[in-house]
């Protein structure tokens, strides 16, 4: 071996444990980076170029497109489709993601603590197969649901002839997502509950403090990182998601076009490659913000 | 002859911490070795060295008579018994313990012979199928030892091996492995944070602290004589008193009693209390050899509380008097705590002897158990070096 | 709970009701969107709505005589297995090295693929995906649908296996190299085996993941021969018609079945859990 006659200073440091060697591991990386820089890493970063372009799906600029500025962001200041979108998508994060799964997720967590186990498993597997299926089953299931003629919410509530989706747009949205996602924040509050000590709620009990004061000061101290780290995930999966595209395609009008929903719009429908491009990349530093804005309040914490 | 042989021996990690710091050391052919010291002072890093998992920064290995400090742990004929044991846990105790023959492409034929053979030694006849998860934590620690032993190492590195048994279970298994290690008289070497478990399991003992070595010797002069107040304090079940005292009169260095006069103490003491020094401590004093110690020299005074006597009624010569605070009831005997002039002092007494709390007492210890170490370094005052085997 | 051993106090009579209304209506609101899928795949005249079917097998068999349902179901399956064999071999690799051995700035490199994956895979980055795959020549070609997905789980994939053989003791394969076994020894007799459960989860959660995947193949592949099931579905709604009210429905319940037999192994042998990098 080559290492038995190396100098000290040239082994691989005492953690190498199976004695793979710095090269060895670069080579285990290697695929697995290739792949993440190719398909990850590359387009997020080739937006910002394609963003200030002209580049066209067809015609003479999608040939030989040519750079032409900041003129697609100037663009989007003025865009009021974009800040429709941009609107409806905090509206979409807002009331389905922050309210929506984060609190029925919570709820169910809390209340399921000291359930049966048998009622418990049944809850808990209704609310995981919402969160496992399919997604173009889940939008189908839903657009049966919400159907004008024979949709089984008209059937329920005796509202026969209202078309859902296009009278109410976003307010379906916005259920079909909390429906769709709560399993997770479900999940996740769950396994941060059994991390408080028992023995603090306990001497919560003792003490006479009531449901909502425990919840308040043994708690949610306990879970404030769970919970920011749950908000902030399901924030950003709501805010990408492309599932509303599926229910309403953005109309009717414009009146539920997300984002991402109008991302796709311009750039397969329009064509304008370019333009979309500047948007994905509006996107992109929002998430990134977003993120970082987490990121501070978590350490703030600790 | 498999010696292990380390000459200025020091590992370096990254961060720049010396845990092993320039270590000299010789294990003998067949001999059962342990490395002792309190958590972090550096012994499993040196055991895990000799193994070669840590990468030497100085110095050398030599096992065998040859140097294997850059060899990889494979080739260095170690066999090695992890704390966890780290026993495969998709394997069954079989191909646990011929693992090593497998490696070396050891036909399967063998390799049950080998198996069968050695867990007969090990008394694990009936397991071979077994899962590890499937035994309790004495029978994984013997298949971890079976699998040290079928891999024909030239040396046996055990790491805490008797750290992960529950109490009663520990005391078994120390029996068992000082027999197997008798019988295969395979040079062992051994890390424990337990000073029990070394005395009653090693040849001799290395005392380490912060990468250093503090003492080296047999459980009995280790135990009888720590060369400093770091190993005094670490060795004893009932921890060493050390106090504070100063030289009153001075023995001269011929009537010093020699080390080897400690298995013949209560003789010792009579015959040589004339020739001997004392130290004023504690409000009283004791008989102790001073060696070139001047008087008025201030010193630290060692005595375990098993050599100290209670004695009753009066006492003529040097002792310490003082009230009884506590006793504590450890088994066969009781370690009473006295207080002397404002100094707390332990001693042993045989069970049902323990004075009552309150009672006047008098300590007394012959002058060969009484150590004194110097103040500021804390080192053994001696005539010469304690004995290096 | 000593409560349970008392006569019941009217007021906690009252709570125990209010609770199990509150069970009830959540229940009920997550299951009733689900009753279509079971009811209208065996309903002789299947609508929008839920009732009580008038039993029949015949939508299978109009399902199954579809020129392009069951196909589609082979597409997916082409698609999810290539992209869940590449994600976790390569997941396998990469998380062991990073987690064996010490690479600087690991731990936020890693943050940052997570963070960027979960950005980029989702639709800030389908234009750019789009013109590169219409570049590469890659468009209408499941490959490049594999590859694109592989790449975008990947991130995901190696920081929960990175977290789980952080957790198998090093004790194992250091134990192996004192006993004299080469790398490739250590790899295929020691850390292979104890991380195989991390690698089915990992594989499972990969296929599942890919299967339900609506947008990448959406973008990419154009003809209806080559559509994953997941695009199918939505090209069948789009045509409308009674036809489709009897093959949708089925092609729903099948597409479904095998996320849901995976997800209900994985539970029973591994059971679900969370993992340190979602956890806090």
């Amino acid at each position: 071996m080559a290492s038995a006659s190396a100098p000290a200073r040239g082994r691989a440091p005492a953690r190498d444990v199976a004695g793979l060697g710095v090269g060895r591991a670069l080579g285990f990386v290697a695929p697995a980076f290739l792949l993440i820089g190719a398909f990850l890493i590359f387009p997020a970063v080739w937006t910002i170029y394609i963003g200030i372009t002209n580049y066209r799906l067809t015609g003479v600029e999608a040939v030989s497109p040519s750079i032409v500025g900041l003129s697609n962001y100037t663009k989007a200041l003025n865009d009021a489709l974009f800040h429709n979108a941009l609107w409806l998508t905090l509206v979409f994060v807002l009331g389905s993601a922050i309210i929506g799964q984060n609190i029925l997720g919570f709820t169910l967590a809390w209340i399921m603590r000291r359930t049966r186990p048998a009622v418990r498993r049944t809850v808990e597997a209704f609310v995981l197969l919402a969160w496992i299926l399919p997604s173009t089953v889940v939008a189908y299931l839903w657009v049966a649901f919400y159907d004008r003629d024979g949709g089984t919410l008209n059937g329920l509530l005796g509202t026969q002839g209202t078309a859902w989706l296009i009278d109410y747009p976003m307010a379906c949205l916005v259920v079909f997502n909390t429906w769709r996602g709560t399993a997770f924040s479900m999940m996740l509050y769950s396994s941060a509950l059994q991390a408080v000590p028992p023995s603090q709620l306990e001497s919560a009990r003792m003490v006479g403090a009531s449901g909502w004061q425990t919840l308040r000061d043994v708690v949610f101290p306990h879970i404030r990182g769970h919970v920011l780290t749950n908000t902030l995930l399901i924030s950003l999966w709501t805010a990408n998601d492309f599932s509303p595209f599926l229910l309403t395609k953005g109309g009717p009008n414009h009146e539920s076009e997300t984002v991402p929903v109008y991302i796709y719009n311009v750039a397969l429908q329009g064509g304008e490659l370019g333009y979309s491009s500047a948007i994905s990349f509006l996107l992109l530093i929002a998430n990134l913000l977003v993120s970082l804005v987490y990121l501070r309040l978590l350490r703030r914490r600790s | 002859m498999a010696g292990i042989d380390i000459e200025g021996l020091a590992t370096v990690y990254p961060n720049g911490v010396r845990a092993v710091d320039g270590l000299d050391l010789h294990v003998a052919d067949g001999e059962f070795f342990a490395l002792l010291g309190p958590s972090g002072c550096g012994k499993t890093t040196l055991l895990r060295t000799i193994a070669g998992l840590e990468a030497a920064s100085e110095g050398t290995v030599r096992i065998d008579s040859v140097d294997v400090t850059r060899v990889e742990p494979g080739k260095r004929g170690v066999a090695m018994v992890f704390q966890d044991y780290a026993l495969f846990p998709h394997m069954n105790v079989s191909e646990n313990i011929t693992y090593p023959l497998k490696v070396r492409r050891v036909a399967a034929a063998t390799r049950s012979e080998v198996a069968s053979h050695t867990a007969g030694e090990l008394s694990l006849q009936g397991l071979l199928e077994r899962k590890p998860a499937q035994l309790s934590g004495g029978q994984q620690q013997r298949v971890a030892l079976a699998r040290a032993i079928a891999s024909k190492g030239k040396v046996l590195l055990l790491d805490e091996p008797l750290s992960n048994l529950d109490a009663r279970l520990r005391l078994e298994a120390r029996t068992f492995l000082k027999k197997l290690q008798r019988d295969l008289g395979i040079t062992t070497v051994f890390v424990t944070h337990d000073q029990a478990e070394a005395l009653a399991l090693a040849d001799r003992i290395a005392v380490m602290d912060s990468g250093k070595l503090r003492q080296l010797g047999s459980p009995r002069e280790v135990f009888a004589r720590p060369t400093n107040t770091f190993v005094a304090n670490f060795i004893g079940s009932t921890p060493m008193n050390l106090l504070p005292g100063k030289v009153a009169a001075s023995s001269g260095v011929e009537g010093a009693p020699r080390p080897t006069d400690t298995t013949s103490s209560q003789n010792g003491s009579a015959a040589s209390s004339a020739a001997v020094g004392l130290v004023s401590v504690a409000g009283g004093s004791l008989p102790a050899a001073t060696f070139s110690t001047p008087v008025g020299a201030e010193v630290t005074v060692g005595i375990r509380p098993e050599y100290l006597t209670v004695a009753s009624g009066d006492v003529t010569g040097p002792a310490l008097r003082g009230i009884v605070v506590v006793a504590e009831n450890l088994g066969t005997q009781s370690l009473v705590t006295v207080d002397c002039d404002g100094t707390l002092v332990g001693v042993t007494v045989p069970e049902e002897t323990e004075p009552a709390p309150g009672t006047a007492v008098a300590l007394t210890a012959p002058a060969t158990r009484v150590l004194l170490y110097d103040h500021d370094s804390g080192e053994l005052l001696a005539r010469q070096p304690a004995p290096v085997a | 709970m000593s409560t349970r051993s008392l006569p019941p106090t009217p007021a906690y009579v009252l709570r125990r009701i209010g609770f199990y209304v509150l069970i009830c209506a959540i229940t009920l609101f997550f299951a009733v969107p689900m009753l279509w899928i079971a009811s209208a795949p065996f309903d002789a005249s299947p609508g929008l709505g839920v009732h009580w079917p008038d039993w029949t097998l015949e939508n299978f068999r109009k399902t199954l005589e579809h020129p392009y349902a069951m196909h589609s179901m082979v597409n997916s399956l082409l698609i999810c297995v290539t992209t869940a064999v590449a994600v976790t071999a390569f997941a396998a690799l990469a998380s062991y090295a990073l987690s064996r051995v010490r690479i600087p700035g690991r731990d936020a490199l890693l943050y940052g693929l997570l963070l960027l994956s979960s950005v980029v895979t989702g639709t800030a980055a389908m234009v750019p995906i789009f013109v590169m795959m219409f570049q590469l020549g890659l468009i209408d070609s499941r490959f490049g649908v594999a590859l694109v997905m592989t790449g975008g789980l990947l991130p995901a994939a190696i920081f929960i296996l990175k977290d789980f053989v952080d957790a198998v003791p090093k004790s194992y394969e250091e134990s192996a190299r004192v006993f004299g076994a080469s790398t490739g020894q250590i790899l295929r007799d020691v850390v292979l085996p104890v991380a195989r459960p991390g690698l089915a989860t990992i594989m499972v959660w990969a296929f599942v993941n890919s299967w339900g995947n609506f947008l990448v193949p959406f973008l990419l592949i154009r003809s209806i021969d080559k559509q994953p099931g997941a695009v199918l579905m939505q090209t069948l709604t789009d045509e409308g018609g009674s036809v489709n009210l009897q093959v949708l429905p089925v092609f729903s319940l099948l597409f479904s079945i095998p996320v849901v037999v995976l997800y209900l192994l994985v539970n029973s042998r591994y059971g679900f859990r969370f993992h340190g990098g979602i956890k806090s």
